[in-house]
């Protein structure tokens, strides 16, 4: 996997993704190493997403790597007008491995293909997260301690959560079977169900996420967001109709787990996060050891 | 005075392509696709003529040109039913319909505004995903290019 850009979560195989999630163990037992200290990762983020970047300057940083970059576009060249093409080129030169953050859709694919050094993606936009996905699938397996033939739920917006949609179509080569509970306005996209189909999968579709709670291994939350409604009262409705409570998961399977990519706004409520069965926390911290393997991996020092 | 002209033929080409079928409002789509507008031969269009199959078609004769397979292709995205004729010599030497290729590069504009090929400078590129409704793929922000909200660069 040396040099190799991560753009979508399906350039790598299920073979690679799986390396990734090994890999991501074995920074978890040692997290602290030396084997980044010659290296330079330019961390691009052309807008805002603080929990990402840090993410990824902890991974660098506790191995020892140095980190340039920028935490927002205002500052830079970008905002005089450099194209993204003479952005990449000048930095590529600066350094060994690009992370970017950029709301512009296709960016990390642009960049990948221009680029002499490699590429990860740290979202472009409404399109790719990878290394959300890959963090996601290593908590479930962590949580689970396998991958396969397991019931997950996602529960939320599912039209427009990119990371949804990504992991359902990861999920795909695990032999999961899909409970979507969304309101009706927020449905999975038929795009994305069109992968589900495709492996032969079985999906389920619902409004009540209570429902779903009592057979569900994972329970994936997202958020649902005030503007997608053009009707305010529709959301306030929605909004409160989707609120896990701690009483909701007392009669859940004994592996069930709650998890969510974070900010969370009210769709949990607080009084879940002192439940064993709540995991966005966890989930998180996981993303560190998954960035460690992935860079590790992508800089050529393991294989 | 002299006699009213009754009907403007459009000449018969020695050697080159007519390209038939076309949908009237296409013609000109078809003329700026294949790069007409900065050709050196003789070219001759004519659009609003009478169709049995369509109502109203456009034709195009290029006089001393064949068009290679892949050039051609582009023109189904507009003009899915055109019939492309080799001259050669007054005589029909081929016959075939155009067939929608598997990828398109440049030539359509991506209908996602926030997609990198609207802010930098780079070549548009995508792949069919479906070719009778025409859905085309894009490389760069994945998002789907429908007939109905294509735009020709
Ligand atoms: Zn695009």
């Amino acid at each position: 996997m040396k040099n190799k850009s991560l753009v979508s979560i399906n350039d790598y195989t299920k073979e690679e993704q799986l390396r990734v999630l090994e890999l991501a163990r074995e920074f978890e037992k040692n997290p602290v190493q030396t084997i980044l200290q010659d290296y330079v990762v330019a961390s691009l983020f052309f807008e805002p997403s603080t929990r990402t970047r840090l993410s990824f300057e902890s991974a660098v940083n506790r191995l020892g790597g140095k980190v340039i970059g920028f935490s927002e576009a205002s500052n830079t060249s970008v905002k005089k007008g450099e194209s993204l093409r003479d952005t990449i080129l000048t930095i590529a030169n600066y350094s060994d491995l690009i992370v970017m953050r950029n709301p512009i859709e296709g960016s990390a694919r642009f960049a990948s293909e221009i680029s002499p050094v490699p590429i990860i993606n740290a979202g472009d936009g409404a399109n790719q997260h990878p290394t959300q996905t890959l963090l996601d699938l290593y908590s479930i397996l962590k949580t689970q301690g396998t991958l396969d033939n397991l019931h997950v739920a996602f529960v939320g917006d599912l039209k427009y959560g990119r990371t949804v949609h990504s992991l359902v179509i990861a999920l795909c080569n695990f032999n999961t079977t899909f409970h979507l509970v969304s309101p009706l306005e927020l449905k999975l996209p038929s795009s994305v169900k069109m992968h589900i189909k495709e492996k032969n999968l079985t999906y389920h579709q619902y409004t009540d996420m209570e429902e779903v709670i009592p057979n569900a291994d994972v329970f994936y939350m997202t958020r649902i967001q005030r503007e997608r409604f053009s009707d305010p009262l529709e959301y306030e409705r929605i909004k409160n109709s989707y609120n896990l409570h701690h009483d909701m998961i007392l009669n859940t399977k004994d592996n069930f787990k709650v998890l969510h990519p974070l900010p969370r706004v009210n769709e949990i409520d607080i009084n879940v996060d002192s439940s064993p069965k709540a995991y966005y926390f966890e989930q998180a911290l996981n993303g560190v050891y998954v960035r460690q393997a992935l860079m590790a991996l992508i800089l050529g020092l393991l294989q | 005075m002299s006699e009213k002209i009754k009907e403007l033929k459009v000449s018969a080409i020695e050697n080159g392509t007519v390209i038939d079928h076309i949908p009237s409002h296409a013609v000109f789509q078809v003329i700026r696709i294949l790069k007409l507008d900065s050709f050196d031969n003789m070219v001759l269009f004519a659009t609003n003529l009478e169709s049995k199959k369509y109502g109203t078609k456009g034709l195009i004769k290029v006089s001393n040109k064949f068009f290679l397979p892949e050039e051609l292709n582009k023109i189904a995205l507009v003009a899915p039913h055109a019939s492309i004729i080799e001259i050669r010599d007054f005589q029909v030497s081929s016959k075939k319909i155009v067939e929608t290729p598997d990828h398109v590069n440049g030539i359509v504009r991506c209908f996602n505004p926030n997609c990198v090929t609207n802010h930098e400078q780079v070549t548009t590129r995508f792949t069919v995903v479906e070719k009778e409704e025409l859905r085309l793929k894009c490389h760069f922000c994945e998002k789907i290019t429908r007939r109905s909200n294509m735009e020709f660069k």
